[in-house]
């Protein structure tokens, strides 16, 4: 019973990392039908911003924290929607399906040429202590991370629904032709949603480097990850995306103590291709019309 | 137009007749590094059948290199002579092929890029896990190279003309299919599925074949990579290997006959002669990607043709169609 609270605990906390950057990637496919196929190196990058800091600048471990994410934003939020997403989308998904697997290319080659190809380790941000409640040895790290996911999403779903702007988003997710008849700035909120794409990666990079080192391969994996949380939960919902991260989590761990550690990484794809083939809308998501 | 298709076939003619001397000229390595452009093409080649001309993406064409690569190695170090083993694992890719297409049938676009994705990365787990059969991370070693009619391929040269001759053959069988009634079905299924249904085209079985026959080339292209490298092993079937077939058929041009050849150019042959600038090449070659893609998604070839012919308003033929609608299909999604 201890082993199962553990093994709970520990995949909720990494499951609410991947839930931060799943609903990343579902907010860009809302509103701008980005499917970004870096957005794990976008987890990777940040990591790479706060060590540059600390090393070249000489920042404290916190300003540094700090000017990561004001990067982190501009970079991967701003500068990612004006030099990339804008010119190409008018020309449909896949171009930009195509020019974010080159991004992602791009992303790593620059880390391991400039930074270099070794795993470097990351502050973590508490004290790898451990707590033990009824039995069952919790690290403070993984509270600590599920808390802070928790406190992230319940913030980002109280400014969805709860401010003007937040609704405003919605709607234009929803439909934005309609939202901009309405008055909507729709071009604005596509840019909050970026904005927000920035901040929730630099959030999970924060989080899950401690844990896995910082190194340029980092995105491979956790952009699957992502992906695969998407894609369970529904990919035109938030909600979605968060029940599909820590259901991803959870079943990762489970997993790889009790069925087989070299195969941990089939049972998700296994549980993606069965979503996909029987309920491609996810588990909580809406059928959308079919368009031709 | 006459003048365009002579100069074409001069174009053609004069690289058939560079690709048979350039050899010469070459060290072991340089026509090691050509035989694996021989072989990527015919990978991309199939890769384009589905992607370019039938309109389904597929991120599984490393998978299906990897079956046909695993097969001849496995039964020709078994003792297996090379042509059935080679038959074999084009004839068992074709097969997965069309059970991959089946979810194809059901989901599109970004959907069908994660099932093919998720099924990439469980075939490499397989190929990485199970020893008994593909001999895990250690791979199986000393694949032998065949001997055609008596003659023995060992040679680097004799079997990149192997190589070069199988690109041939691959080459001349898909130019002829994308001019048989199937091509033009693949080109109706991409352009407007629904159209294609409503003319009589049996949407579901040409969605399946066009999956089977790019997946058959990936295993024929995986049955010449084993003994080219007389070694296998997981590492190059990841997923990595998928998206830069990928890569190579969008930025050739998706859907132009000769786009994967340009491709496989720039990813296969360019990084061996750019090798002084080491990890910038890669840069740049993702630079490449995303300029293309926001100046011409119809890849290097579809910048050569808006180029050379700017005024005439292009007509999307079975032969040389660029998808010029497939980007405004995509967007309704």
């Amino acid at each position: 019973m201890a082993d199962i609270l553990q093994l709970l605990v520990a995949g909720l906390a990494t499951g609410g990392i991947y839930a931060l950057v799943a609903v990343g990637f579902t907010l860009l496919w809302q509103t701008s039908q980005t499917i970004n196929f870096a957005q794990g190196e976008f987890v990777m990058l940040p990591a790479f911003f706060v060590l540059i800091a600390m090393g070249y600048f000489g920042l404290p471990f916190w300003a540094a924290v700090a000017v990561g994410g004001v990067v982190s934003v501009v970079v991967l939020g701003l500068l990612f929607k004006k030099w990339m997403v804008d010119p190409m989308i008018r020309h449909g998904v896949l171009p930009l399906v195509i020019a974010t697997i080159g991004l992602a290319i791009l992303m790593k080659e620059m880390v391991r040429e400039f930074y270099g190809a070794d795993a470097w380790p990351f502050p973590a941000l508490a004290a790898t202590t451990d707590v033990a409640v009824l039995g069952a040895v919790f690290s403070i790290q993984s509270l600590l991370i599920l808390a802070i996911c928790i406190a992230v999403v319940v913030a980002l779903q109280l400014f969805l629904n709860g401010t003007r702007t937040g609704r405003c988003m919605q709607a234009t997710a929803q439909n934005p032709t309609v939202a901009r008849l309405l008055g909507v700035r729709v071009e604005r909120m596509i840019l909050y949603t970026f904005l927000i794409n920035g901040a929730l990666v630099w959030v999970a990079s924060l989080l899950i480097t401690p844990i896995y080192l910082a190194k340029f391969t980092n995105g491979e994996w956790l952009g699957l990850y992502a992906f695969i949380a998407a894609i369970i939960g529904g990919f035109n919902q938030v909600r979605g995306a968060i029940v599909g991260g820590l259901l991803l989590g959870v079943v990762d761990n489970f997993a790889a103590a009790y069925i087989s550690s070299q195969y941990r990484m089939a049972i998700p794809l296994m549980i993606l291709i069965v979503v996909i083939l029987f309920r491609p809308q996810g588990l909580l998501g809406r059928v959308e019309e079919r368009t031709v | 137009m006459s003048n365009r298709r002579l100069a074409a076939g001069i174009v053609l003619a004069s690289a058939g007749a560079f690709l048979l001397v350039v050899p010469f000229g070459l060290k072991p390595y340089g026509i090691f590094i050509l035989s694996m452009w021989a072989v990527m093409t015919i990978a991309a080649i199939g890769l384009n059948l589905t992607l370019g001309y039938a309109g389904q993406i597929s991120l599984a064409q490393a998978a299906f290199v990897g079956i046909g690569a695993y097969i001849t190695a496995y039964l020709t170090t078994k003792g297996w002579p090379f042509w059935p083993t080679y038959v074999f694992g084009g004839i068992s890719c074709f097969a997965v092929g069309w059970v991959l297409g089946y979810p194809a049938l059901r989901v599109q676009h970004h959907y069908l890029a994660f099932v093919t994705l998720a099924f990439n990365t469980l075939v490499y787990l397989i190929f990485r896990n199970e020893e008994w059969l593909t001999g895990g991370i250690y791979g199986i070693s000393n694949v032998p190279r065949p001997s055609v009619l008596g003659l023995s391929m060992n040679s680097p040269l004799a079997f990149y003309y192997f190589c070069l001759a199988h690109l041939a053959l691959v080459s001349a069988a898909t130019w002829w299919l994308i001019r048989s009634p199937w091509g033009r079905a693949f080109v109706a299924l991409r352009e407007n599925p629904i159209r294609a249904l409503s003319l009589g085209v049996d949407t579901r079985r040409y969605t399946l074949v066009a999956f089977a026959i790019g997946a058959g080339l990936g295993g024929i292209s995986g049955a010449l990579y084993a003994p080219l490298l007389q070694f296998v092993d997981p590492t190059p079937f990841a997923l990595g290997l998928s998206l830069n077939l990928l890569l190579m058929v969008v930025l050739g041009g998706s859907g132009y006959f000769f786009g994967p050849f340009l491709g496989a150019i720039v990813a296969v042959l360019l990084p061996e002669w750019l090798r002084f600038t080491q990890g910038f090449y890669l840069m740049g070659y993702a630079v490449l990607v995303i300029v293309l893609m926001a100046f011409s998604p119809t890849g290097l070839l579809g910048l050569a043709d808006r180029l050379t012919r700017p005024a005439r308003r292009r007509t999307a033929s079975a032969a040389g169609g660029p998808p010029e609608t497939a980007a405004e299909s995509e967007t309704a999604r």
